[in-house]
């Protein structure tokens, strides 16, 4: 990934130099960008390279980057691609600047839902939503009968049904390697159930009734997974669907497009998208709503700024979404969904809707705690009260170094 | 020699060794003992999150920290003794999981996870290493000087290889869709997952750790077969001595000092296990006391990271490494007093 994103950097570089002729102006200030590495963030950067004199890094490791990188001085990158996840150590550290005047002058184009505001100043610019929700092969489905659940218990009898007809390998893919996967996993769950994470007085609320329910209706699907389940990242769950191996999974919105990559995958057109299940009747969608998008360094020149925001927006527009289409859920103006995205747009606007990603402080500590302990669960060394325990023991323990808990 | 002269030839690595070595080494004990937290405050914010149509808009209280003048975050660092080291051994849960007798609920403490773990891969390797590496040299020795060269290579060859390639090689073969797994799953005709559950990932990790290393063992162990004493061997053969015999009293002993040696750098080497876990994925099943040190560092999306207890499981690591090396460094060191 790093070589990859190397040459990625190499190549756009040497490409900066050439063409700005697609570029409604010329750039003269040198701005670089780090973002994460998917398809995305691919496309928007290359649409930014054509005003020249800008490099981008594109780099899955960038949220352990990015925090550092930001608060050196200068800023070692004038703009940064973050999620609704990531964007918490820089609010907090004061790393990256209010972006109200720069969208008054060059914003003109940007949606109002496109705008991050943090006590009232934009500070960030999302390009597109991502969440994930149920994606699902429609020709074993229509074949053997089944209506797409829309419950959680739903899911494990579709699940049960396509096992009986072994139609596949394993009826359901998940992400949940253990770690940042599994927690989130847990999350989508218990956010599904109306657990709360953390109590108003500051203690952890997971080892609670909705904490329960969740590891046992995850538990429950495992039955139906790869046993190497543990191991399995979201690329990994791709690839099963690509390779016909799974017949459907609460996936990543933004890993639709390769369903239809005729260069990867051997399942083109046979995959569609729904919304993400209920864990219990009148509950919201079992998952969290995330954004992507850009922000832009505090420790740099007024005029690097502003550079660095014109190339974000010529980046986000119109004409680079008409090009990209399928490659998001974009929320630009122009954009067309497409079959895949219906399942998340759907999700999105399910209702009651389902969260945003609750991103703080507490959250990041809950979410590491959550992907230590919970494995242990799932290995079977541990019950479901003395996983939630230890993992309110774990997120006690950091909690308080970090200092966010007396 | 001139002391200047020493001096000048060991200088720079004195040096290095102060700069690079020791410096960090006293920094991180030192900050295992106090804890840097920032200043937070807590503050109502309304914040506004995209969704697909409009966006959603919700008030919380938040804890965030607080900035200085300069715009950097204020900390405030402190004395906290042992708290650190108690946060990592987990004292409180360890005391009734010992007054119980309950080893399970021991081995469900993270440290103490890891450090069952880190003991019987090193422990368990040890011995396979310097006998399979022992074996290899003595086959090399007998085998006919015009195939030595290539069969050095070919032994040679998992030692060249990164560590970490080697553990992602072994286990894309091995994963529930490898080349290797398909071809015991077509010739068994049932469903393997090696990776499913934490004694098989065990097995492959010191299977996987015994080929990488005892090429080591091996190149040591031929040279020193080269100085065993040719009259000594011929002696013993006079004498009656059967093959495993001549291993037993003569090549053995020849080779005690390079078996201590390759002791020592293993024991330091296999306490230290850290790529097998990353190479093969196996956090869910498997912790070492590297991997929990490097758990503890690893920011979260938020940015938190836990550098005061990384600092006390680092040096915990090394305690024990220490007191593994007391035994084999007891033992060169009366040698060596002997010789002189």
């Amino acid at each position: 990934m790093k070589i990859k994103s190397l040459v990625l950097a190499g190549m756009l570089t040497m490409a900066s130099t050439a063409a700005w002729a697609d570029c409604a102006f010329e750039n003269t200030v040198p701005v670089k960008s780090l973002t994460a590495g998917f398809e995305a963030w691919k496309s928007v950067t290359d649409a930014m390279a054509e005003c020249g004199n800008f490099e981008a890094e594109l780099d899955q490791e960038f949220r352990t980057k990015q925090p550092a990188a930001f608060a050196a001085n200068p800023s070692l990158y004038q703009m940064g691609g973050v999620s609704n996840g990531t964007i918490t150590p820089l609010i907090n550290e004061g790393t990256i600047r209010p972006l109200d005047d720069l969208v008054a002058q060059y914003g003109g184009d940007l949606k109002p839902n496109q705008l991050i505001q943090i006590d009232g100043q934009t500070m960030a610019v999302a390009m597109m939503v991502n969440t994930q929700h149920l994606m699902y092969r429609s020709d074993i489905f229509d074949e053997l009968g089944i209506a797409v659940p829309g419950t959680w218990e739903g899911v494990l009898a579709a699940a049960e049904q396509i096992r009986e007809a072994g139609v596949v390998d394993y009826p359901l893919g998940a992400t949940m390697q253990s770690g940042w996967n599994l927690a989130q996993e847990f999350v989508n769950m218990f956010l599904g159930f109306n657990g709360t994470f953390v109590n108003p007085d500051g203690s952890p609320g997971v080892n609670s009734e909705a904490g329960l329910k969740a590891l046992d209706m995850m538990q429950r699907l495992t039955a139906y997974m790869d046993p190497e389940y543990l191991a399995s990242d979201s690329t990994y769950v791709q690839q099963q669907f690509q390779q016909g191996k799974v017949a459907m999974a609460n996936l990543w919105a933004s890993r639709g497009g390769a369903m239809d990559d005729e260069a990867e995958s051997g399942v083109v057109g046979l995959v569609d998208g729904a919304p993400a299940p209920v864990a219990m009747e009148g509950g919201p969608p079992a998952t969290t709503l995330w954004w992507d998008g850009i922000v832009i360094a505090k420790n740099i020149t007024d005029e690097e700024a502003e550079a660095a925001f014109r190339l974000a927006v010529e980046g986000m527009d119109t004409e680079m979404v008409t090009a990209n289409n399928d490659d998001a859920i974009w929320l630009i103006e122009g954009y067309e969904p497409n079959r895949l995205a219906g399942g998340a747009i759907a999700t999105a606007t399910f209702d009651p809707p389902p969260a945003s990603y609750p991103s703080s402080t507490e959250m990041g500590l809950m979410h590491s705690a959550l992907g230590n302990q919970l494995p242990s669960f799932f290995t079977g060394e541990r019950s479901a009260e003395e996983a939630l325990a230890a993992v309110e023991d774990e997120y006690t323990t950091a909690a308080r170094e970090a200092g966010v808990m007396q | 020699m001139r002391f200047k002269t020493f001096a000048i030839f060991v200088g720079p690595s004195v040096f290095m060794m102060l700069a690079f070595i020791a410096v960090p080494l006293i920094t991180v004990f030192w900050q295992s003992f106090y804890l840097t937290q920032p200043v937070l405050e807590l503050v109502e914010v309304e914040s506004c999150t995209a969704g697909f149509i409009e966006q959603t808009c919700t008030t919380e209280i938040r804890s965030q920290p607080v900035l200085d003048e300069f715009g950097e975050v204020m900390t405030e660092t402190r004395f906290t003794g042992l708290e650190s080291y108690r946060r990592v051994l987990d004292t409180e849960k360890l005391g009734a999981a010992v007054a119980n007798l309950d080893l399970r609920a021991v081995l469900t403490i993270d440290f103490w996870k890891a450090l069952r773990f880190t003991l019987t891969f090193t422990f368990i390797t040890l011995p396979l290493i310097i006998v399979v590496g022992l074996a290899i040299a003595l086959a090399v020795n007998n085998t006919v000087h015009a195939l030595r060269g290539q069969v050095i290579f070919v032994s040679l060859l998992p030692f060249i290889i990164t560590p970490v390639i080697g553990a992602l090689s072994i286990r894309w073969l091995f994963v529930g869709d490898g080349i290797l797994t398909r071809a015991i799953e077509a010739y068994l005709g049932q469903d393997i997952a090696v990776f499913a559950q934490g004694w098989s990932i065990e097995l492959l990790m010191l299977f996987y750790r015994v080929w990488h290393v005892a090429p080591f063992a091996f190149v040591i162990f031929y040279a020193g077969l080269q100085s065993v004493n040719q009259d000594a061997v011929e002696a013993s053969i006079i004498d009656g001595a059967s093959r495993f015999e001549r291993l037993r009293y003569v090549i053995i002993p020849h080779l005690m000092p390079l078996i201590i040696f390759i002791t020592l750098i293993h024991l330091m080497d296999a306490y230290r296990v850290f790529e097998e876990i990353i190479g093969f994925r196996a956090q869910s099943h498997i912790i070492s006391l590297q991997s929990l040190t490097y758990e503890f560092l690893t920011p979260d999306d938020s940015g938190n990271r836990s550098i005061s207890r990384a600092s006390a499981s680092a040096m915990l690591t090394m305690i024990g490494i220490v007191i593994l090396l007391i035994l084999p460094l007891r033992r060169t060191w009366r040698d060596h007093k002997g010789k002189y």
